[in-house]
């Protein structure tokens, strides 16, 4: 094997390959799936001079750690997270370069719940239509990392990176959610209309890249026959029978037979994806522009 | 018809029936062809058209509500055949639900040419329609954990092809060995909405 490649040392609880996600498959039941802090992504790709569509590692609240066999620039960034090379601390957030056959951790979130880890060249995974990510829900693409597997790497960008530190948005202390109303609002009693943007929900830990399940007031459904399967959004807030509204992440189902109360901005879903399990949620209905 | 906006570049469009939502679907893929719909995402529904990622939903909208919309041409694709065997295990509870034999449900379900009225649940499955409202069945009380890939099964007004091994709630009235999602093919799925598909009875092998 090349030696452009990375050995997986530490897979963490939940350590994925994602892009931008394959969007355009709606329509054949196949989810977008990608990053879900998308911001994060595109800031570590820019940080070590990748291409936008690169695919990096998304992982989940306890980071990995990884060996790569040839020298290549790193950056993590999205949950704030120790990191260290051979044992020395380095920057996070910043591009960082790794020796070949260095050992690269990405310790556990500080805060947040998804750290995103570049590096130069990009995961090189072979794509599945067109995308490299791993879509939990319907199983495309690589499966999660696994202790002792080896994932390739594309060949550096020639140019490099304009920035070699950057800003990053605290994950948040409480979750506020945009809200635009419908398409089924008139599912739900006025009385729930009114419950779900103005009490407070906490988040479930339950979560996962299908769905921000909440915990909270229990939602009444004004018409209770069967809704026949219709095509979802990403940030549509679907209610299940059990009342507690679910907002759907990237690798959610294309159709859904539960009605969709609302559906949030989708510049508040990159904060959704780092809010770990108890954080207050706010549900604010907001005009549709 | 109604247009029901859906977050802030999204519409839902609803219609009375399957039929108007697979003409609707129709006619929106044809404008997307033709270059006057700029769409990321059309997602036909069993009363729905979803369209994702519009750049003006308003003004799509207001016009397709009073638009008058074609009927689906009926012969605009070639006919996909799927060799089956039907040997399910639900083939006589099925039998039983529409008062005939279980060869008999065989010949009914054979003789019947079939169109994808949508896709969901798993990455090439397809929502068939085509049986008259006569031969709709409910699911199975308790869902099986395990349906093979390759499974041929009822629900409601649908026949579906399990593409691969799910859980899954559905009369099973018979087996292909048809690949139906192989995303290495192009295109990786063999059935998408539109999509007109018959069973063809094959012996037990």
């Amino acid at each position: 094997m090349t030696d452009r490649a990375l050995s997986v040392v530490r897979a963490g609880a939940l350590t994925t390959v994602q892009d931008l996600g394959r969007p355009g498959h709606a329509h054949l039941g196949v989810p977008r799936s990608g990053a879900l802090d998308g911001p994060a992504a595109a800031l570590v790709n820019r940080l070590v001079g990748n291409a936008p569509e690169a695919a990096v590692l998304e992982t989940t609240l306890n980071g990995c750690t990884v060996r790569p066999r040839s020298a290549v620039t790193v950056a993590v960034g999205g949950a704030p997270c120790p990191v260290t090379v051979d044992g020395r601390p380095v920057a996070w957030g910043a591009a960082v370069r790794v020796p070949a056959g260095a050992l690269l951790d990405v310790g556990a979130a500080i805060s947040g719940v998804r750290s995103y880890v570049a590096v130069s060249g990009g995961i090189a995974v072979e794509p599945v239509l067109g995308s490299r990510s791993t879509d939990l829900l319907s199983g495309l693409g690589p499966p999660p990392l696994t202790d002792g597997a080896v994932l390739p790497l594309g060949q550096p960008a020639e140019l490099h990176a304009r920035v070699d530190v950057a800003p990053q948005p605290a994950p948040p202390a409480e979750l506020v959610l945009r809200v635009t109303p419908g398409p089924r609002d008139d599912w739900f009693t006025p009385a729930a209309v009114h419950v779900f943007t103005s009490r407070l929900y906490s988040v479930s830990p339950a979560s996962n890249r299908i769905g921000l399940r909440t915990e909270g007031p229990a939602l009444e459904r004004a018409v209770t026959s069967e809704l026949p399967s219709e095509g979802v959004v990403l940030g549509a807030v679907q209610v299940p029978p059990d009342g507690r509204p679910v907002v759907f992440l990237a690798d959610h189902p294309t159709t859904g037979g539960y009605p969709v109360i609302a559906v949030v901005r989708a510049a508040d879903l990159p904060a959704a994806a780092q809010a770990v399990p108890g954080t207050p949620v706010r549900f604010v209905a907001v005009r549709r522009r | 018809m109604r247009a029901l906006p859906v977050g802030d570049d999204a519409l839902l469009v609803e219609v009375a029936s399957g039929e108007e939502a697979q003409a609707l679907h129709a006619e929106l893929l044809r404008r997307r062809t033709e270059g006057s719909l700029s769409v990321r995402e059309i997602v036909p529904a069993a009363r729905t058209v979803l369209l994702d990622g519009l750049t003006d939903p308003a003004r799509l909208a207001s016009e397709l509500t009073s638009a008058e919309v074609p009927p689906a041409p009926p012969h605009a694709r070639d006919v996909v055949e799927l060799p089956v065997r039907y040997d399910g295990p639900d083939l006589a509870e099925v039998a039983a639900h529409w008062g005939v034999s279980p060869h008999e449900v065989t010949r009914i379900h054979a003789g019947t040419e079939f169109s994808v009225a949508f896709c969901g649940f798993a990455p090439g499955f397809g929502y068939l329609t085509g049986l008259p409202p006569r031969y709709d069945v409910p699911r199975r009380a308790t869902p099986r954990t395990a349906v093979p890939a390759g499974a041929v099964a009822l629900a409601g007004p649908y026949t579906g092809v399990y593409p691969r091994s799910s859980p899954g709630g559905w009369q099973l009235i018979g087996t292909t060995d048809t690949v139906l999602w192989d995303h290495t093919r192009v295109p990786a799925a063999l059935l998408s909405p539109g999509t007109r598909v018959r069973f063809v009875p094959v012996g037990s092998s």
